[in-house]
């Protein structure tokens, strides 16, 4: 009846996102605390693209900097590096759907039960990616989505986003939802994931990040916080070059 | 092969908050406990601290602190038309997973339900007549009284520290606490939290329009506190990660920070985290439970034999096992036959956004029980005579956090994406407060949990399937009261302000609350509940079941408050009933 070797994987490895948690064992006697036995995230450092090709991250580059573009104020979402997230996030545990249930039968069914696509988010970059270069190279005599002028790249997208655009083996609107909710989560999680670079998107809104303490500040009521966002690995000028 | 060990008193399945409280009055007792617990130990230094405990991405957005649905899942629809499908990425709810349960990742908000609230078939009646109450509406009595209970629940709030304000205090009203509550024995161990500019705008419209708002219960603590069993909690810093988050600062009350410190050490306790209770085991006649059998993280199967089985997981699973063990009889809802899986519910919550261009909030600036509330709207506190529903809700300002990814709003019209949508929400960040009710859902025939044909889990179970929809009675109720917030919102002077009733039909991919409620409920008739008024078994007395599994259906509050009174509630008559002359606590 049971299937060890997915037992295994999915307790003890495979389904921790993070960091591999010891074993089933007893806890007795007293608290278990060790010293170093935490999961900090691990910084992602810039450099080459860890899951798209070169032609995948150029057109990821262009679709984040139209769904938040650059203002005089604020990058947008190239410079704020949500595309090296994105290509963090499906180089690792999100990109393959780790621990999601993944079982068949896959069939669809309606908006109110969820999303049944088998692919996982990284195939569904590879498929969306494809499809999207293709529709653009037959529309628009061999260019690629990064080639178009901005109002071409919006008119596509809110093609994808409201139709009629599909693209050939997926759904452009699914793909289209997945691609804005991680862009935003690039502009807006904490930059030690590689987006939200110099926390230009926490420092647009006004959110101090990882502070933690505002005892202070409870009852000081409609008064501008004044002190900039701290990330958890720090702020930019705390650290080394 | 299953390797047999050796015999315990009591096992426990689930070491959350109520395996955790019963742990404790049983060894206290002196018996011998193991509590075996499907995800790993969790405590506050190693695995949230200050340091790096604040990552919306990490456990907001992709759930580190939960269940992996592919461990457990449950399998969805809306109604007997449809094929269910499996829920393959949490949504609607959010399942807990680890030492600690959901009171590791909660956000502390601490109710009673109303005296009403457990007499609700009988009072509804009483007060509309029997034909005020849709046909198919299968609402009952509890079996206990917010008198029975009023003792634990202070138990619970004094293990906890909940900082709150009394309403009622042995039948005098207090002013500036909630009115509406049943009386109690003494106030809130500490005073209630700061408030911030939101819900203290919130509180003096409400007030000048005649209602008596007042601070929600928290369990997130304005002041040091420790509780009787000598653990020490700190104040809240009101950092604003509370819901899905283990708090770094030892402020919210959780196992954690209130409990396990004392349970660990006692000799006769033991924890077995990474082990996953694959059933229920019963002897021949099926009517005494022997112990469980689990699966260990390295695969390796487990009979551990015990006298007393308490079944403490989350409220799915509890169902889920007890189904998977072949307690009782299933429900059957062409019938109204059988009673496991009978009564699902959940919650009924709605939203108002409102927009301000004159007003700072600093939304980061929070916890998750901070807030102002009025309880006009609540159970059974106004007339209903000619609204066309029963029940109701809280209602207020009552915003856990600012946290910029998935706790920002933006005006209805707002584009998804582009130029406009990054100026709106550079613009909205600071000036937007989100206001909410938070209502009742009452149970119905068709509403039930039972084994899914089709999907099963890692084990070779079948998955739990949930048959659940929004009916027009909740319905009609979340319009009602978001209305009556928004009077009290449009008093406040937004630029803008979007109400967000609840409509149909549930949609088990939008968060909501992980409220889930029923499956095994509790009652004095054994046709119609699976435990008795003591949360014990009917069909086997040395089964106990806890949790929200045990409501007839949810009231309009959080349910934590009330689901661990009923853990103090049945740990007294274990220990001082059972323990002495072990049987049925009620005849049947």
């Amino acid at each position: 009846m049971m299937r060890r070797r997915e037992l295994l994987a999915g307790t003890a490895l495979g389904l921790a996102l993070f960091a591999a948690p010891a074993g089933a064992r007893t806890i007795a006697g007293a608290l278990p605390w060790q010293p170093d036995a935490g999961t900090p995230p691990n910084q992602v450092m810039p450099g080459p693209w860890k899951f798209f090709t070169a032609d995948e991250g150029a057109a990821i580059e262009a679709l984040v900097d139209r769904l938040i573009p650059p203002d005089p104020k604020t990058p947008g979402g190239k410079d704020a590096g949500c595309a090296l997230f994105i290509d963090r996030q499906l180089a690792g545990p999100y990109g393959s759907a780790r621990g999601l249930y993944m079982r068949p039968p896959f069939q669809e069914g309606t908006k109110q039960q969820g999303d049944q696509s088998p692919l996982t988010p990284a195939q569904r970059y590879r498929k969306g990616l494809t499809a999207l270069d293709k529709h653009c190279r037959d529309a628009f005599a061999g260019k690629s989505f990064a080639q178009l002028t901005d109002a071409q790249k919006d008119d596509i997208i809110g093609q994808m986003e409201k139709g009629p655009l599909t693209l050939e083996g997926i759904s452009a609107a699914g793909f289209f939802e997945q691609l804005l909710k991680n862009t935003q989560e690039g502009f807006l999680a904490d930059p030690i994931y590689g987006g939200n670079r110099d926390m230009v998107g926490w420092k647009m809104i006004g959110f101090p990040g990882a502070r933690y303490d505002y005892r202070d500040w409870i009852d000081r009521h409609n008064e501008r916080y004044p002190l900039p966002p701290v990330g958890i690995g720090g702020r930019p000028e705390w650290n080394p070059t | 092969m299953t390797r047999k060990l050796p015999a315990k008193d009591a096992v426990i399945i689930g070491l959350g908050w109520t395996g955790s409280i019963l742990a404790e009055a049983l060894t206290r007792a002196g018996l011998d406990v193991v509590a075996i617990e499907r995800g790993p130990w969790r405590d506050t230094a190693t695995d949230f601290p200050t340091t790096y405990a604040p990552d919306e991405l990490r456990y907001r957005v992709r759930h580190d602190l939960f269940l992996r649905p592919a461990q457990e899942t449950m399998t969805f629809r809306n109604n007997s038309s449809q094929t269910a499908l499996p829920i393959r990425s949490w949504g609607s709810f959010m399942p807990p997973n680890g030492v600690g349960g959901g009171g590791l990742h909660w956000n502390a908000e601490t109710w009673r339900f109303l005296p009403s609230d457990f007499e609700l078939k009988t009072h509804l009646t009483q007060r509309y007549g029997a034909k005020a109450l849709p046909e198919d509406m299968t609402i009952q009595d509890w079996g206990v009284s917010f008198d029975d209970l009023e003792p634990h629940y202070d138990k619970f709030e004094y293990l906890c520290g909940t900082s709150g304000k009394a309403g009622n205090i042995k039948g005098a009203k207090q002013e500036g606490g909630n009115p509406f509550e049943g009386a109690r024995a003494r106030d809130y161990p500490t005073p209630p939290q700061k408030q911030p500019y939101g819900p203290t705008l919130f509180a003096a419209a409400a007030r000048e329009m005649g209602y008596h708002p007042f601070p929600q219960p928290s369990g997130n603590l304005s002041q040091a506190y420790t509780n009787p069993l000598g653990v020490a909690l700190g104040p809240c810093t009101y950092c604003g990660f509370c819901e899905w988050f283990g708090c770094g600062n030892y402020s919210k009350a959780s196992p954690q920070t209130t409990l396990l410190p004392v349970l660990v050490r006692r000799p006769n306790f033991e924890a077995r985290t990474l082990c996953e209770v694959s059933r229920i085991n019963l002897d021949g006649s099926g009517k005494r439970a022997t112990g469980v059998t689990y699966v260990d993280s390295s695969g390796e199967e487990w009979e551990q034999p015990a006298d007393l089985v308490l079944l403490c997981a989350f409220q799915l699973f509890n169902v889920h096992l007890l189904l998977i063990s072949g307690v009782g009889t299933p429900y059957d809802p062409n019938t109204g036959q059988g009673t496991i899986g009978r009564n699902y519910s959940y919650q009924v919550t709605s939203s108002i956004n409102g927009f301000w261009s004159d007003k700072n909030f600093n939304p980061f600036v929070a916890s998750g029980a901070i807030g102002y509330c009025i309880d006009e709207f609540n159970g059974d506190n106004f007339d209903h005579g000619a609204l066309g529903f029963v029940g109701g809700g809280y209602m207020g300002a009552v915003m856990t956090n600012g946290r910029p990814i998935l706790g920002t709003f933006l005006p209805k019209d707002t584009p998804n994406w582009g130029a406009a949508w990054k100026k709106s929400l550079a613009e909205n960040y600071l000036g937007a407060y989100q206001f909410a009710t938070h209502g009742s859902c009452y149970s119905y025939r068709d509403a039930y949990l039972d084994l899914d044909p089709t999907y099963t889990d890692r084990l070779g179970r079948k998955l739990l399937r949930i048959n659940f929809d929004f009916h027009p009675n909740e319905l009609k109720m979340s319009q009602y009261l978001t209305d009556r917030l928004g009077e009290i919102v449009q008093k406040m002077g937004p630029r803008q302000f979007d109400k967000k009733p609840r409509k149909g039909p549930y949609t088990i991919t939008d968060y909501q609350t992980t409220h889930t409620c029923g499956g095994a409920v509790m009652g004095a008739d054994p046709k119609a509940s699976v435990v008795n008024r003591y949360l014990q078994s009917w069909d086997v007395p040395n089964l106990f079941v806890t949790g929200a599994t045990s409501f007839p259906q949810n009231a309009g509050y959080n349910p934590t408050g009330t689901v661990c009174a009923l853990a103090f509630w049945a740990a007294d008559a274990l220990v001082n009933q059972y323990l002495k002359h072990p049987g049925p606590l009620v005849p049947a």
